[in-house]
């Protein structure tokens, strides 16, 4: 949150009042303490070790179990006593105006949440045989009440302070129904911490959270994974391209590239992933190009130019024992086909050419048009699209063009400066570039 | 798929698989032999008494087959099955079900556990997968223990009136069930793959630690839970073991997929000409079984494994392939250049610093000898490279002596060279080392 609006000042004020007098006016006579304090340090532990959703904005933990376990225990003022203790919590980051909104926002939902137990019929404290089944569905209500309250808080100040500059706001991003549903199923844990404390006492948060806590834990460590995993394919990638002046970064742009594409129509999030390694990979068989080929600024003969209609084919090899989608493969494999059918290595044509080597074709030539070569200077992005319109239908598949144009015109293409050539890089230029659409590579003609 | 992705580190797969009677190891055999016993022990005594409660003992066999069919593979080429493991410990561990005061014997439990197992471990056996009957041993066995300890004293009034003992004594026997599973599953591997028992027993113990805290837990809760919800809290309490599995096989995942990734990357050095064919994978599985001969715990057995897949990737930034690829035979100074070029392209990924400093030291001597007259001469030695380093400038060496060969007296010859070195190129430790890794395959021949 940078500069805030009065709109979103006044939003925050009125939540953080609102949950003050709720609260301040009790009643705190019969308040069964003990479950208060106990179930308020739970909601400190987890949420100091509250997963970020994005960076500096959102986190999740799942304190809304010991949140709703209070609203069965101790009732709506005890519950929003809880609620309040997320304050406490030892997350570094937040601002003092995050917190404040944040304590305040979980104290309403919770009383709220409280109010409605109490309105279904729900009976404050230790359930016990006879509390079954009858307290689930107030319960169910109180919970409903506690994730909707708080997720529809939230949704609100996030929409106030979003960017000024129009961007899809993150409401959508953070509070995804899954999340809802998530946070829905751990509420439900809060029933049973209540049900199980007649059983075993304070033990019960405890032996109920663990199972979540490891859960929380692996899906951290998944995370962390899968960041380094993305770093060491971006390095490995790099390390292929340091081969050739012109082309470094064309592997990180080009799977930008497609997947500004694949975003653009529509493609489910792992297809989104898989193209995006698929972009990232798509080069390396040029590595078993022999370097004096790249090179050369003359003619290519038939077999040097065999050769490097070879380099998806020799991709291929390296990456399939990878374990991921069959689809990046296809997609690696058959980047240079054309809709005419006159690309390579198979000349496939129109529908048999896998959909994520379509995609991967325009971001492909669209980088290559972009970038400076030793031949020619960077195209201008306009420029560049009139030529991927010229080439729609023969080379490229029209709808990921027109997909491509659209999505370009709404986020933009990063440009990257022109090389600066050092004099010992200059013998490894790429003399013509098998990507360039505008400059073919120029084959000897047979005899 | 599942399969696929969970198989990580250190070995591939065509090591492991093995079919269920083929238990090649001795430590493999006693075990299931011990179990084995114990079973049909169990068995007949059950068989004899009749079936206690057997509404109560079909929902726990139940949900151990279901946990069992649910395997969990998990880093390092462990098979897991945590819900069954937890299933398995509850009915061990039950006191009441509702109002009812439940008086399984031990032998039951063992008899429910085993059935359930088995059944649960027939889907594996029906798409082709391992029955894994060492890892089912060693689950069953500790149930066993648990239920011979605790089922007499489920009956004692002491136990069953103070929750807070009871709470005590069942977080105790869940921890030793746990415990018992890690150093079981320890001298398995020890069996296995010939490492040191308290280097595995502490892999296994920080590999097993987050999911057999969710595992106890879970046990713990449905035990207790039985008593208010009845046996609907099995239901209810295996949901949260269910996203926590979830979860892990996505880490296990995303490993399998991070070390298939280097290991296909690694080959690009291959097709580019500028090493032989097959030679980073060689290497790395050397390097990697000198490394466990040494005593190398498993994260650092990791690194070695990404640092000698990738150690000659800095090739890739010369401008021609050297001959042939073998690095031993250029000049220290090329050598140098490609280690540091190379551990440069590693330290871009920023996530393995480690990997980095073990790929740019890795053509280090191991006693610099000017330096060492140096040190007489009163100027401080310079630190030994890493471990990992050395490892991997022996297993390169040996690698670039021999190739593909299996012929046993080129490796002998190779071993001998190497240690001619050992004055001052190679770490003795590590020859030896080496030598005793080469000994065996050529044993195995």
């Amino acid at each position: 949150m940078g500069k805030l609006s009065r709109v979103a000042l006044l939003y925050i004020g009125a939540v953080v009042v609102s949950a003050v007098v709720l609260v301040a006016r009790g009643p705190f006579t019969g308040l069964r303490w003990q479950y208060v304090v106990f179930l308020g340090i739970l909601v400190i532990v987890s949420e100091s070790r509250a997963t970020q959703l994005r960076k500096g904005q959102l986190t999740w933990s799942p304190s809304s179990a010991a949140m709703l376990a209070s609203v069965v225990l101790a009732g709506p003022v005890g519950a929003a006593i809880v609620g309040a203790c997320t304050a406490l919590g030892l997350l570094r980051g937040p601002s003092i105006l995050q917190r404040v909104f944040n304590t305040a926002m979980y104290a309403l939902s919770a009383y709220l949440a409280g109010r409605a137990f109490l309105a279904l019929g729900g009976q404050v404290g230790l359930p016990d045989e006879q509390s079954f089944p009858g307290i689930i569905a107030p319960f169910a209500g109180a919970a409903l009440v506690l994730v909707v309250a708080n997720h529809g808080l939230l949704s609100g100040v996030l929409w106030l302070t979003r960017p000024p500059d129009g961007t899809p706001s993150g409401v959508g991003v953070g509070l995804s129904g899954r999340l809802l549903l998530s946070d829905l199923g751990y509420a439900a844990y809060g029933l049973l911490i209540a049900a199980l404390w007649s059983v075993v006492g304070f033990f019960a948060p405890l032996l109920v959270l663990i199972p979540l806590f490891v859960a929380r834990w692996a899906v951290a460590q998944f995370a962390e994974q899968q960041k380094a995993y993305e770093a060491t394919v971006g390095a490995l990638c790099q390390a292929v391209e340091t081969k050739d002046f012109y082309t470094r970064g064309h592997s990180d742009r080009v799977s930008r590239g497609s997947v500004m594409i694949a975003r653009e129509i529509g493609m489910r999030g792992e297809r989104v992933e898989a193209i995006r390694y698929a972009g990232m990979l798509h080069d390396v068989g040029k590595l078993g190009v022999p370097t004096k080929v790249l090179q050369k600024t003359g003619k290519l003969t038939e077999e040097e130019y065999a050769a490097i209609q070879l380099h998806p084919m020799r991709g291929l090899d390296i990456v399939r024992e990878i374990g991921f989608l069959d689809e990046a493969l296809a997609g690696i494999m058959h980047h240079h086909e054309r809709i005419d059918g006159r690309g390579y290595p198979m000349g496939l044509a129109g529908d048999e050419i896998p959909e994520f080597a379509r995609v991967l074709a325009v971001a492909d030539a669209f980088d290559s048009m972009t970038s400076t070569r030793s031949y020619r200077g960077a195209r201008p992005v306009a420029e560049a699209i009139e030529e991927l319109r010229k080439w729609s239908g023969t080379q490229f598949d029209p709808a990921f063009v027109d997909a491509f144009v659209a999505a370009l015109k709404r986020e933009g293409w990063l440009r990257r400066e022109a090389p600066v050539i050092a004099a010992e890089d200059l013998a490894t230029v790429t003399a013509q570039d098998h990507d360039d659409p505008g400059a073919p590579l120029r084959v000897i003609d047979s005899l | 798929m599942s399969d696929l992705a969970g198989r990580t580190p250190a070995h591939s797969s065509r090591e492991m698989r093995r079919y269920p009677w083929q238990v090649r190891d001795s430590g493999q055999l006693l075990l299931v032999v011990a179990a084995g016993v114990w079973l049909v022990a169990a068995v007949a005594q059950t068989a004899a008494e009749g079936l206690q409660d057997p509404r109560i003992a079909i929902a726990f066999g139940a949900l151990i087959a279901f946990g069992e069919v649910l395997r969990l593979n998990l880093p390092g080429d462990r098979e897991t099955a945590p819900i069954g493991f937890a299933g398995a410990l509850a009915y061990a561990l039950l006191i009441n079900v509702g109002t009812k005061f439940v008086q399984h014997s031990a032998e039951q439990v063992v008899t429910v556990a085993a059935i359930g197992m088995i059944i649960g471990a027939l889907p594996h056996l029906a798409v082709g997968r391992p029955a894994r009957v060492s890892g089912m041993a060693v689950r069953l066995l500790c149930v066993a223990c648990v239920a011979y300890i605790f089922r007499p004293l489920a009956s004692n009034s002491a136990v069953e009136r103070h929750w807070g003992l009871a709470v005590t004594l069942m977080t105790a026997l869940t921890v030793l069930a746990l415990l018992l599973e890690a150093v079981l599953t320890a001298l398995l591997r020890v069996d296995e793959q010939r490492a040191r028992f308290r280097v595995a027993l502490v892999d296994e113990m920080r590999v097993q630690l987050p999911l057999g805290a969710a595992v106890g837990a879970s046990a713990l809760l449905i035990a207790f839970a039985a008593e208010v919800m009845g046996l609907a809290a099995l239901a209810v309490f295996t949901a949260p073991l269910l996203v926590t599995q979830v979860a892990f096989r996505r880490y296990a995942g995303i490993r399998a997929t991070y070390l298939q990734t280097v290991r296909a990357l690694a080959k690009v050095t291959e097709i580019g000409g500028y090493v032989e064919a097959g030679h980073s994978e060689r290497v790395s599985r050397l390097a990697v079984a000198i490394g466990r001969e040494l005593g190398i715990h498993e994260p650092q057995l990791l690194e070695l494994e990404y640092a000698a897949l990738m150690h000659d990737i800095g090739q890739l930034s010369l401008h021609d392939p050297i001959p042939g690829g073998a690095t031993v035979l250029v000049s220290r100074q090329d050598q140098q250049r490609i280690a540091e070029l190379g551990a440069d392209v590693i330290q871009q990924a920023q996530v393995l610093g480690s990997v980095a400093e073990i790929v740019r030291r890795q053509n280090e001597p191991y006693r610099d000898t000017d330096h060492a007259a140096h040190g007489r001469a009163g100027l401080a030695e310079p630190s030994r490279p890493p471990l990992s380093s050395r490892i991997i400038k022996a297993a390169n060496a040996f690698d670039d002596l021999v190739g593909s060969s299996l012929d046993p007296g080129r490796a002998a010859a190779a071993v001998q060279r190497l240690r001619l070195d050992t004055a001052s190129e190679y770490d003795p430790a590590t020859v030896e080392a080496l030598s005793r890794v080469v000994n065996r395959r050529s044993v195995l021949l």
